[in-house]
């Protein structure tokens, strides 16, 4: 084609493009380039060099400092108590077989069993009880996807009107559900309740704090109910879920700040996981004033409602009891990393001192002749 | 001349009825009048009109010409399949991903375009526009240039520009002639002269210039300049005379009109059809080596992305036969889906996958390289040192995409004349039947033979040698094509002539000619003008002598000589030949050739260049005979060059040697230290020039090409005559190979010091017997191969008698050869721009020869010395950035990539992308683009001045060594590695744990559980310091500019995400980010693994670098630890606690 480097404006000035002038004022000198130190590339510069000699304090410092933080954080770890129990009932022997295998999304009347356990040692300050599932995909793109942040924000249009993104729970039977989408509508619903029981038999039922297991700004900002002082009026045109067994704004009758959509346990189960072995804050058990422990050892009983089927994905569901510190929740896993990296810096550290000691002083002193 | 042209015209209409009717040539009817009836069939063809279109895109086809032209591209291409696959499938991630980015460059590159082409247009009003005066009914008029036709008659008065190609038909000047200068075509600022049709000359007003009734045919435009053949027939009482035209006819677009008042010209190509719009046809494109290895690596990632999309579809569906998983009661498929075909969901998984995973291969990896390279350019251009006073010039840039291609040089080839030289030519001496005549010896014109010099001067010249000697001067005097010119302010080459007007010059192309009338001057001769045809000059007696110039055969490379044929005042013809000895003495018949051949000899082992004149007398008989095959020859339009040749073959024949003359050229200054430095880089150097073997190598000896201790191969002519060129070769490997086997031992037992290193000299006759192809089948293969390896072997190659395609093949055969090396060529003249255009980088000299050289080049220099900073300087620090650039980027994007592939598999191969759709969209374009972009501005591993001082440096990066595929390997792995480690460290932090934060920095005393996309963020934080601080370990030379860009994209990095997850962004449609970062923060274990993972991903590299750098140090590395234990680095220590500082931001 046509000459696409061609250009006219050559035929005017009869200048290169490359050679006109940058800044130049005489016209003699025009062409001579600005003597600035950015233009010659001679900005003063730190130019440091990666010797053996000066990373050789570097491993040994990080060795040195990682080393204790991962002991502290070791031991922390170590002192955290947490007990984990299993109720799937995927085994014949398990309390809850029953109710898993006569699972049926018909039954109007939860399945009720009760698992018994015993605490070794005696619970401190606050307790955390979360629920794990194993086996259950929260990541899965169709999964993360399927909710709409509009709705749950108390938008009305999209109350009416859910996104797309729902699909296939988007609507039943033609009208909106609310929430829409599967994260919500795979809710977990099951009923966890904790008693303590004494040795002679009298079981006490553990106060379990419902609150303060979400996000503060989920709570407060990102999740709202939609406007209308009264939640059933604001919700009359929608429909419930089809795995749930309570419309939205019965999900706490008892205390209207945690229904509907601002209910933490909703909350708290569309934040979708990271993996698909996950755990999730289910109650708090407040510390008891006092010198109490909040969950002294002994026998305790977990009655659980079993709405909500696992087997069927060979999913598996978990109780945990857990007390925390400033590290959070039990994770060995940091400490270990912890100690490892800082030992290996160590041990690098040496080897490089030995190399530094054997090669460094040739390499410096037995140049190059010129 | 009493020629008959009828008989000539019906011989060429004869000759041409043969050609397929003129199919190449165009009629062109001047003034638009039509032949007179019976003499030819007027056919009016169609011409473009006179506009110049340099643009390329109108207002309205600019957006879906220009979108063409840059989807074209491959890369952009890719990226908009990718873009389009997102639009039309169920994607991991928004369309915006990849379509913002995409979005941004074709923008930018468009943008960039439109106002180039802006200014272009702007640039072609200009021109198409301005007023141009034709002549029309025996009436000046003034019409807009568009509007010109071919076939007008053009009027142009002096300094005008002319507006297309025209035929000159008469001058203000009696003789017809007109001066122009081409400046802006070839940058030759001289004053050339063109002729007027002769049977027009004489019509010199408008109404006479309409009153010409003649058609011109000539041949279809072509692009050489310096090339036209036509025929001119005028009617002159209805009977056509025919006229041949040559280029000394055609004025040129673009030339300007020069000492001349006014000229009237037809035109006769028009528009795009000139021969500048031709010539301004874009340049094969020339790739780098690292381009190359780029591509090889992009196509690597190519296949990793695929076989990754493959992977994962296939383990997808495997993972998928329980139908449990596939769709477990809580995730549910909608109907549509469920009824589609199960190939298509396979297909539409791929894509996903495609989608998911094509960050691998960025976009802003070209935008980047394409900023670094034309940015990176601009410090060649700013370079002071590369700056020459003496010519005001700097260096050019004509290509920036060859920037790190300086870095890789192997072989240098280059000019001799002009390059190595000054090409400031002095005449040293001149030499008649063996008397020496020295210009400094001289006083006040009385000639003194140079006594003392050489034992064969006759000491008593006779009166028939004094004639001998002044026919010697004369012809020397005559035998050139200078000019004289009476201004001050010329650019060309300035010679002023000390007697006579004092503000004249000689104007030549040739510095020799320049050179050689000068030195007659000094001998007595002065050549005064050229006057009405007519010669004059002015003898030793003050006397004026006139000869008449019959005809100028010029001089051409092939032929090596020039030669004039005059009419003296006495009215005997003579020729006058001047040219190569080899040239010259083939033809001689008589003449003193022994004692002239031994001057000549001596003189060029001085290192001088030599010439020799002959002359021969014509008869009247043999003048006609003369004329008859000049004429013949140029009236032809087919063949004419090669017809011309023939002619002059048959003409230059039978002389008589004069003499011979010495001209020197002094070598430039640092020419030897350069070729040294070359040297002791690594680099081989050749020399190739057209100049004569001795000289050449006497040139080279100076230049220190060759040293005292070379070992000098000889691969001539005079050898290949003694034995076979068979045996010659043979016997040279063996020396060759010999040797290098007693090298290795040498260097072995370490005394490599003091080996002989070789140096190979070849011209132009044996090097085509060598490159001779297939006449003896395998043996002349054998041949080529032979000779490259003899040439393997040694440091210096000289290439003498080359004609310039010898040149370029020259350069071809090394860079086809079996190793691929980088070729650099460099040269001055227009016999370079072959080889420049054939090697990987073309470098032009700012020399004497014009422009030529310099606007063919890729890059242009004022002086030879200035290579070795361009190549050891600016081509080290280009290679080592591009290549870093190159590495990093892809290093920065499989990390950036790979744990999303891992992440796969623990979401059921669902195509969930682990980072959120800003992170993932502005990771490549503002996180981590500009550290890089800079560095690869303005990085230097070790100080200018020690590159220099050292060249041995430059073989540390020599054959692409940083772009190896051990090191891409290694890069790669390291990016793998840094994957695993984030990703798994966040895995583990994540699994079956309350990896929780700690809420007492929130409002409540609370644990709160940490997400997907939480997951996704520490493993992108992670990322962006890694890879921010990995770039930053590999900086050497720190200026407030890396500081600011490295912390600074940290910081942005920080701001931006706090602000991302800060707001409930009403244009989104979901919110999964919101406050994800600020609670990350607040959790004690996501800091300390942040840092923990950070930490293990700088260790491997740190550790190879440190144990590589004191085990097996490269020559680099010593200077640099050497150069830092010898500074004293107080300002280090500040600079440290100053990093150290703003690394805990």
């Amino acid at each position: 084609m046509m000459a696409s480097s061609y250009n006219a404006k050559e035929e005017v000035d009869g200048h290169h493009p490359g050679s006109s002038n940058h800044g130049g004022t005489g016209p003699i000198n025009s062409k001579k380039p600005d003597n600035t130190a950015f233009k010659q590339q001679r900005l003063p510069a730190w130019q440091p060099i990666l010797t053996a000699g000066t990373v050789l304090p570097a491993f040994f410092v990080i060795g040195l400092i990682f080393i204790p933080i991962g002991i502290g954080l070791y031991v922390t770890s170590n002192n955290i108590k947490e007990f984990e129990i299993d109720y799937t009932g995927a085994e014949p022997n398990s309390p809850c077989y029953v109710c898993a295998q006569n699972f049926s999304w018909n039954s109007t009347t939860p399945c009720f069993c009760t698992v018994n356990f015993t605490l070794q040692q005696p619970f401190e300050n606050n307790i955390y009880m979360y629920y794990g599932l194993s086996n259950f995909y929260q990541n899965h793109r169709r999964y993360v996807k399927s909710r709409d942040d509009k709705q749950l924000n108390g938008d009305s249009k999209a109350l009416e009107e859910p996104s797309s993104d729902c699909e296939p729970y988007r609507k039943s039977g033609g009208a909106p559900v609310a929430p829409c989408g599967a994260i919500a509508n795979s809710l977990f619903n099951d009923t966890l309740d904790l008693s303590y029981v004494e040795t002679n038999g009298t079981s006490t039922p553990i106060e379990l704090q419902k609150s303060g297991i979400a996000w503060w700004t989920d709570k407060h900002v990102k999740f709202k109910n939609p406007p209308g002082s009264n939640l059933s009026v604001a919700f009359q045109n929608t429909v419930k879920p089809v795995n749930w067994r309570r419309p939205v704004y019965e999900l706490d009758p008892s205390n209207p700040d945690n229904n509907g959509f601002i209910n933490e346990d909703l909350i708290v189960w569309m934040r979708t996981a990271a993996l698909p072995t996950f755990r999730k804050l289910y109650r708090i058990i407040p510390k008891k004033s006092g010198a109490v422990s909040t969950l002294p050892s002994g026998s305790y009983s977990l009655r659980i409602a079993y709405n909500y089927p696992v087997l069927s994905f060979d999913g598996r569901k978990r109780m945990i009891l857990s007390t925390i510190s400033w590290m959070g929740g039990k994770n060995p896993f940091l400490g270990i990393a912890y100690i490892t990296v800082g030992s290996i810096c160590f041990f690098l550290g040496i080897v490089l001192l030995i190399i530094n000691h054997k090669y460094g002083n040739r390499s410096s002193s037995a140049e190059i002749p010129n | 001349m009493g020629m008959d042209f009828s008989t000539l015209r019906t011989l060429i209409s004869r000759y041409c009825v043969g050609e397929e009717n003129w199919v190449d040539s165009r009629t062109v009817y001047i003034s638009h009048k039509e032949p007179p009836p019976g003499t030819e069939a007027f056919i009016q063809q169609r011409f473009p009109d006179n506009r110049i279109v340099s643009s390329k895109y109108t207002f309205w086809n600019f957006i879906p010409k220009n979108m063409f032209e840059q989807f074209r591209r491959v890369a952009n291409f890719y990226f908009l399949v990718i873009f389009l696959v997102q639009l039309i499938i169920d994607t991991p991630t928004s369309p915006i991903t990849s379509g913002l980015p995409l979005f941004f460059v074709i923008t930018v590159t468009a943008i960039k375009q439109g106002y180039e082409d802006w200014l272009r247009h702007k640039a072609d009003n200009a021109v198409n526009k301005c007023p141009v005066h034709v002549v029309q009914d025996g009436k000046v008029t003034c019409k807009q240039s568009r509007k010109l036709r071919v076939g007008d008659v053009v009027f142009v008065t002096e300094d005008e520009t002319f507006p297309c190609d025209l035929i000159l038909l008469s001058s203000s000047r009696d003789d017809g002639t007109c001066f122009v200068t081409t400046a802006s075509l070839d940058g030759e600022s001289s004053h050339k002269t063109y002729y007027a049709v002769q049977d027009t000359k004489a019509y010199k007003t408008e109404e006479e210039v309409s009153s010409i009734h003649a058609t011109i045919e000539c041949e279809q435009p072509q692009s050489d300049l310096y090339k036209f053949v036509g025929r001119i027939n005028i009617y002159m009482n209805n009977e056509p005379v025919a006229r041949p035209l040559g280029s000394e006819n055609l004025l040129l677009r673009g030339a300007t009109l020069k000492n001349t008042e006014y000229i009237y010209a037809v035109a006769i190509y028009t528009g795009m059809e000139t021969k500048m719009a031709l010539n301004y046809q874009s340049k094969s494109q020339k790739r780098s080596a690292v381009e190359k290895s780029m591509n090889d690596y992009l196509v690597v990632y190519l296949c990793i992305l695929i076989s990754k999309a493959i992977i994962n579809t296939a383990l997808k569906y495997v993972w998928q036969a329980d139908p449990n998983r596939d769709e477990p009661w809580h995730n549910e498929r909608t109907e549509a889906e469920r009824q589609r075909h199960i190939l298509i969901r396979a297909f539409t998984d791929f894509l996903a996958f495609m989608v998911l995973f094509n960050y691998i291969i960025p976009v802003s990896m070209y935008v980047t390289v394409e900023m670094q390279k034309f940015l990176g350019s601009y410090f060649i251009l700013w370079d002071d040192e590369m700056f020459d006073e003496e010519l005001g010039e700097r260096a050019v840039v004509n290509t920036s995409d060859l920037n790190e291609e300086l870095g890789q040089v192997e072989y240098v080839f280059t000019d001799k004349t002009g390059t190595l030289t000054e090409n400031n030519m002095e005449f040293i001496e001149c030499c008649v039947d063996g008397h020496v005549y020295v210009p400094h010896a001289i006083c006040n014109g009385q000639v003194m033979p140079g006594s003392d010099t050489i034992d064969m001067i006759d000491t008593s010249p006779g009166p028939d040698a004094r004639d001998r000697e002044e026919l010697f001067f004369r012809a020397v005097c005559l035998c050139h094509t200078v000019q004289v010119k009476e201004e001050e302010t010329v650019d060309g080459i300035k010679h002023g002539i000390h007697q006579g007007k004092s503000s004249s010059f000689y104007i030549s192309s040739s510095p020799d000619e320049v050179a050689l009338v000068e030195g007659m001057n000094r001998l007595g001769f002065t050549y005064l003008r050229q006057k009405d045809s007519h010669m004059e000059i002015l003898n030793r007696d003050d006397k004026v002598e006139r000869f008449e110039v019959l005809e100028v055969l010029s001089f051409d490379s092939v032929r090596r000589r020039m030669s004039v044929i005059v009419r003296c005042s006495t009215g005997e013809v003579y020729l006058f030949c001047k040219g190569a000895d080899s040239s010259i003495f083939p033809r001689v018949i008589s003449g003193k050739v022994d004692q002239v051949k031994a001057r000549v000899e001596h003189n060029a082992v001085e290192g001088l260049r030599t010439l020799c004149v002959a002359y021969r007398c014509l008869s009247p008989e043999q003048y006609q005979e003369v004329c008859h095959l000049l004429s013949r020859a140029k009236l032809a339009l087919q063949d004419r060059d090669r017809q011309l040749a023939e002619a002059y073959d048959l003409i230059e024949k039978d002389l008589i040697l004069l003499g011979a003359t010495a001209v020197e050229d002094r070598l430039q200054e640092k020419a030897a230290d350069t070729i040294e430095s070359l040297h002791k880089a690594g680099m081989k150097v050749w020399v190739l020039t057209g100049d004569k073997m001795e000289t050449a190598s006497a040139t080279c000896y100076a230049s220190k090409l060759f040293r005292r201790n070379t070992q000098i191969l000889e691969l001539t002519t005079k050898r290949t005559e003694e034995q076979s060129l068979h045996d010659v070769l043979f016997d040279l490997s063996r020396t060759v190979l010999r040797h290098y086997g007693g090298m290795t031992r040498e260097t072995s037992s370490g005394l490599s010091d003091d080996y002989t290193d070789f140096g190979l000299i070849i011209d132009g006759a044996t090097l085509t017997a060598v490159m001779r192809p297939g006449q003896e089948g395998s043996n002349s293969g054998n041949y080529k191969e032979l000779f490259l390896d003899i040439c393997r072997n040694c440091s210096a190659v000289l290439c003498c008698r080359m004609a310039p395609l010898q040149k370029a093949q020259i350069v071809k055969m090394i860079k086809t050869s079996k190793e691929h090396p980088i070729t650099l060529a460099i040269g001055d003249g227009a016999n370079d721009v072959s080889m420049i255009q054939e090697a990987h980088v073309g470098i032009g000299i700012m020399g004497k020869e014009g422009r030529q050289a310099v606007r063919n080049s890729d890059y242009a220099i004022p002086k030879f010395k200035h290579l070795k900073k361009m190549l050891l300087v600016h081509g080290h620090y280009y290679y080592i950035r591009v290549s870093e650039l190159v590495q990093y980027f892809f290093y920065k994007n499989v990390v950036f990539i790979f744990p999303q592939f891992l992440y796969q598999f623990f979401c059921g191969f669902s195509q969930q992308p682990l980072y959120d759709t800003a992170y993932l969209t502005l990771y490549n374009i503002s996180f981590t683009s500009l550290p890089i972009l800079l560095y690869s501005l303005i990085e230097q591993h070790i100080n200018a001045d020690i590159l220099k001082k050292d060249p041995s440096l430059y073989k540390d990066i020599a054959k692409n060594s940083l772009l190896k595929w051990s090191s891409f390997i290694y890069w790669t792995a390291l990016g793998i590695y840094d994957a695993i480690v984030m990703f798994f460290g966040a895995y583990f932090l994540f699994d079956n744990t309350t990896f929780t934060s700690n809420g007492q920095l929130m409002t409540t005393n609370t644990q709160m559980m940490f997400g997907n996309w939480t997951f996704g963020t520490l493993v992108f934080t992670v990322l962006v310091f890694t890879v921010t601080f990995k770039l930053a370990l590999d900086t050497h030379y720190w200026t407030w500019i890396n500081h600011f860009v490295i912390w600074g994209s940290l910081l942005f990095f920080v701001v931006f995400s706090l602000l991302w997850g800060g707001i409930i962004w009403p244009f989104l449609n979901y919110q999964r980010m919101y406050y994800v970062f600020m609670q990350m923060l607040s959790s004690g274990p996501a800091w300390l693994s942040i840092i923990l993972l950070i930490t293990t991903c700088l260790l491997p590299d740190v550790v190879k670098k440190v144990i590589c750098r004191a085990l097996w140090p490269t020559t680099t590395e010593r200077i640099q630890t050497k150069r830092r234990c010898l500074a004293s680095e107080p300002s280090t220590i500040f600079m440290l606690s100053q990093t150290s500082s703003r690394m805990s931001f």
